[in-house]
């Protein structure tokens, strides 16, 4: 495996199916009543958090704890320089705290990459900009191999803002190297350009593609990101696109619903769907500090170059 | 160990290497490592057999099926991997983890009885000791392997012993199992031994 995780097109499937693994058998120790392991022991992980995110940044710092790491939360939001200079003199503050790994998560795509050569230490990317967030596609990998046995052959439909979504980007990556099948549904304003060199297939039809979809995962639409006018109304995005309850009728009756979360319940889910048994979006969160257990000891379990 | 985990037999055939115990020896080793439990500890009474991946989970089976057949009585078998309390994680690159399968009822209360198919240095044994710890408290703990080639690094013994082994350091002893590697037995090899 590589020294860093940037990116979840850089992981072989060998390097997948280890982290899978590895993480089957650590969500044991969640389920135990002491739920630590002396592992990381004087190892220090640092949450370097330039966008807000508390479910991620609590999920690497219980995972981090859980492994018997020291956690450093270094949260750089409103910091006025500009980015690249802001960057890497914080990359230096991080080298001179002794940082072994650092889990960033910032608004500009790429940044990982670039910290990635001012640190000795590992990087995690935990989410840049619209890129990629490798561990949440590895955290969904894990729940639908769970519910759903080996992902070779499974076909598995991505439906909502991909365009915003690094999450999407993640998951195709990761699926088509696991073996699975994906298909994306968007509105043509919401997917990228490039979409066509992605290893995936792209659909308009929301209902012509669920009755065959053994996972659906339904993205959040990202307001917060969104500069322009992508559909005419909230109304009719939720009518095309969102997963309501005449939608989750057409599902194969072993299909599984996901989230990444947070849902905008009502609009591209309804709440019924998002509460019912085929659902994982609450098991998808208990999944996360597994699957980055098994990152942060795979990465610094070992010995550092 | 790592003297144990390799499973292709060419390297038997060299004259560096030979076979301190064959399958029948294997055999009689844990029938006789079955009975000294069941004595040691009046009929495994409230006892747990806890195997140590690879080779020492198979191996707790195995004693498990003994006693059942001579006392009728179906004791708890389960796995414990060490793999994360090991002290030399940071000579290697990360390793892969190993199963651990506790029985039902736990081990709380319980005489477990930890097995491996090698003691060394004795480092598995303590990494499996803080396992235990973070997984409840047994009454006792005690140690069945099926090889004790010495060379303690640590102060600890076992208490049920298949074949006391005289090694050199630089010795390797590596046991296969059916179950892993497709035939029974023990072998020592000379260091030099390609």
């Amino acid at each position: 495996m590589n020294r860093h995780l940037i990116s979840a097109g850089d992981l072989s499937r060998d390097d997948a199916l280890l982290i899978l693994d590895t993480a089957e058998e650590l969500a044991r120790v969640s389920e135990r009543s002491i739920k630590k392991l002396p592992t990381l022991r004087g190892r220090t992980v640092v949450n370097l958090f330039f966008e807000d995110s508390t479910r991620t940044r609590i999920s690497f710092e219980a995972a981090a704890k859980r492994l018997s790491a020291d956690v450093i939360n270094f949260s750089a939001k409103g910091s006025s320089v500009s980015k690249g200079e802001s960057l890497k003199d914080t990359a230096l503050t991080l080298e001179a705290m002794g940082a072994d790994a650092v889990v960033i998560r910032h608004g500009a795509s790429g940044a990982p990459h670039r910290l990635a050569n001012w640190v000795h230490g590992s990087v995690v990317n935990a989410g840049d900009g619209t890129h990629e967030h490798p561990t949440q596609a590895l955290l969904d990998a894990f729940s639908m191999r769970r519910r759903l046995g080996a992902l070779d052959g499974r076909t598995v439909t991505i439906v909502g803002d991909v365009l915003h979504s690094r999450v999407a980007r993640s998951n195709v990556l990761l699926l088509a190297t696991l073996g699975a099948d994906v298909t994306l549904v968007a509105p043509p304003t919401l997917l990228p350009v490039a979409v066509d060199t992605w290893p995936c297939a792209v659909s308009y039809d929301l209902d012509a593609v669920l009755p065959k979809s053994d996972v659906v995962m339904m993205l959040r639409v990202q307001k917060e990101r969104m500069n322009a006018a992508y559909f005419p109304s909230e109304r009719e995005y939720s009518r095309r696109y969102g997963l309501d309850r005449d939608r989750f009728a057409k599902m194969p009756d072993e299909a599984i619903v996901m989230h990444p979360g947070p849902m905008n319940r009502g609009m591209e889910i309804a709440a019924e769907v998002a509460d019912s048994p085929r659902s994982t979006i609450v098991e998808q969160v208990a999944n996360g500090v597994t699957i980055r257990m098994a990152v942060l000891y795979l990465l610094l379990g070992g010995e550092t170059a | 160990m790592v003297s144990s985990a390799v499973s292709d037999f060419s390297s038997d055939q060299t004259p560096h290497s030979r076979a301190v115990l064959e399958g029948p020896d294997i055999h009689r080793a844990l029938t006789r490592i079955a009975h000294e439990i069941l004595e040691r500890t009046k009929g495994a009474d409230g006892v747990v057999l806890l195997g140590i991946p690879t080779r020492g989970a198979t191996l707790a089976r195995r004693l498990g099926d003994r006693i059942e057949r001579f006392e009728g009585v179906k004791i708890p078998v389960g796995s414990i991997d060490i793999t994360m309390y090991r002290d030399d994680l940071r000579l290697k690159p990360a390793r892969p983890l190993g199963h651990t399968e506790l029985p039902p009822d736990g081990i709380d209360g319980r005489i477990v009885v930890l097995v491996d198919d090698v003691l060394y240095s004795g480092r598995t044994v303590r990494a499996a000791l803080d396992a235990l710890n973070d997984l409840g408290r047994p009454t006792a703990v005690q140690l069945a392997t099926l090889v004790d080639r010495g060379h303690r690094e640590l102060p600890i013994r076992a208490d049920y012993v298949g074949k006391n082994l005289p090694t050199a350091k630089s010795e390797k002893v590596k046991v296969y199992l059916q179950e892993t590697d497709g035939r029974d037995a023990v072998l020592l090899m000379k260091e030099d031994a390609k």
